[in-house]
């Protein structure tokens, strides 16, 4: 499990948790029902306050990704598929849109952004 | 029971300052900074939660009770680390333990040896010896070899050099790790223990301004930048502190969407830091009066 903090971020520091955590579960790097570290122990170790890891865990719950047993601590949840399909379309979106940013900002037209990605989407 | 501390409607007068009825409510498990400029009054409402000095009128309750009518009970279980040094400075360290050590019914040498050890404090060495650092470290292992609930600390990184501020706030998140411990902690300086605190609350002449989780604090407001003529068109946003120079202004808002709403990427938005918080909510009303 990595995080890493940036304190001059303009993402509030629970939702740098938030994100970091969801991309290693997506990603399979957190694996179901493997065991995370208690909120005063993250908040310990990340140096930030106990209310910023809570509010990041009860984000990650709320999602489903992460479920807490009381008294016990808190596990990776078993992600289903859709959920996890859900995440991936969105972080596709989110990098697409960059992408269309960018092509926008040096007068790329749709058709040649299209022809593009097919082009990549086929294998170079 | 969840609040570790309860202040309502406390209220103090001199001749030249006055509480004016402050409220503090402090959860168990969680760090609250309380800062402001120097005489605020948090001097004052930290003498009045530790019984040292008489309230005029209002509440004060911990662990649930009365703080006048319980107050050896309750000192029992608070830890003290005040700024200035309040031991013999002709003893050695070690028989200012000695001497402290009876008062409390849970001391735990055990504890102290531990710290001790970790803080290098040099026990045969007389406290007028020691440095600033270590007069503090030392203060802070005497408050805490008696397994206190609550621990106050009135200005305890002032004078402090960065290392031992970062090592005091490992010290502190260790505490933290049980979850019925609380510490309330004063300072005028944004020093490295806002990274740490839970919820802020922020004194000026003897009110409190706000108090809230350190979080939302930071999240809602923000400080905005532009030039002079957005600033007299409309303002109604209540800009809190709002300084003007020749070529622009700055401001404080309390809503940071409704700035993005109302002037999109015209102005600069920033976000702001405890410190900034603190100076544009107690600069003095004369220093934004514009120049004109």
């Amino acid at each position: 499990m990595n995080i890493i903090i940036s304190n001059s971020s303009d993402e509030p520091i629970y939702l740098q948790i938030v994100n970091q955590l969801k991309e290693q579960i997506v990603k399979g790097e957190l694996e179901e029902s493997q065991p995370l570290p208690s909120i005063r122990n993250l908040s310990k170790e990340l140096k930030v306050s106990v209310i910023t890891t809570k509010r990041a865990y009860d984000e990650l719950e709320n999602e489903g990704f992460i479920v807490t047993v009381a008294g016990k601590g808190s596990y990776v949840a078993a992600i289903n598929k859709n959920m996890f399909r859900e995440a991936k379309v969105k972080m596709i979106e989110e990098k697409m849109t960059e992408a269309i940013d960018t092509a926008k900002m040096v007068g790329l037209t749709l058709e040649e952004l299209q022809d593009m990605v097919k082009i990549i989407y086929k294998g170079w | 029971m969840n609040n570790i501390m309860e202040i309502t409607d406390l209220s103090k007068s001199y001749k030249d300052f006055s509480l004016k009825g402050i409220n503090i409510t402090l959860e168990k498990g969680y760090i609250m900074g309380f800062i402001g400029p120097n005489g605020s009054g948090k001097s004052t409402t930290i003498k009045l939660i530790m019984n040292l000095i008489k309230k005029d009128s209002g509440d004060i309750k911990i662990f649930g009770l009365d703080n006048e009518s319980n107050n050896l009970s309750i000192k029992e279980r608070i830890g003290f680390v005040y700024d200035e040094n309040y031991f013999y400075e002709e003893l050695t360290v070690k028989e200012m333990k000695e001497m402290v050590r009876p008062f409390y019914s849970r001391w735990d040498e055990k504890i102290f040896k531990r710290y001790a050890k970790d803080f290098e404090l040099p026990l045969n060495k007389e406290i007028k010896h020691l440095s600033k650092g270590m007069k503090m470290k030392f203060s802070l292992a005497i408050a805490l070899s008696h397994h206190a609930e609550l621990l106050i600390m009135d200005e305890p990184t002032s004078g402090l050099d960065p290392l031992i501020r970062s090592e005091l706030l490992d010290v502190l998140q260790s505490l933290l790790q049980d979850e019925n411990k609380s510490i309330f902690f004063s300072t005028h300086i944004t020093s490295d223990l806002d990274k740490i605190a839970d919820f802020i609350t922020l004194i000026n002449n003897g009110e409190i301004i706000l108090s809230k989780t350190k979080d939302e604090l930071l999240e809602e407001h923000c400080i905005v930048k532009g030039s002079k003529k957005q600033l007299n068109i409309d303002n109604p946003l209540n800009f809190i502190g709002i300084k003007q120079n020749d070529f622009g202004f700055e401001a404080l808002c309390r809503d940071k969407k409704a700035v993005i709403k109302q002037y999109g990427d015209s102005v600069i938005i920033e976000k702001p830091t405890l410190e900034d918080i603190t100076v544009f909510y107690t600069r003095r009303s004369d220093h934004h009066v514009s120049s004109n």
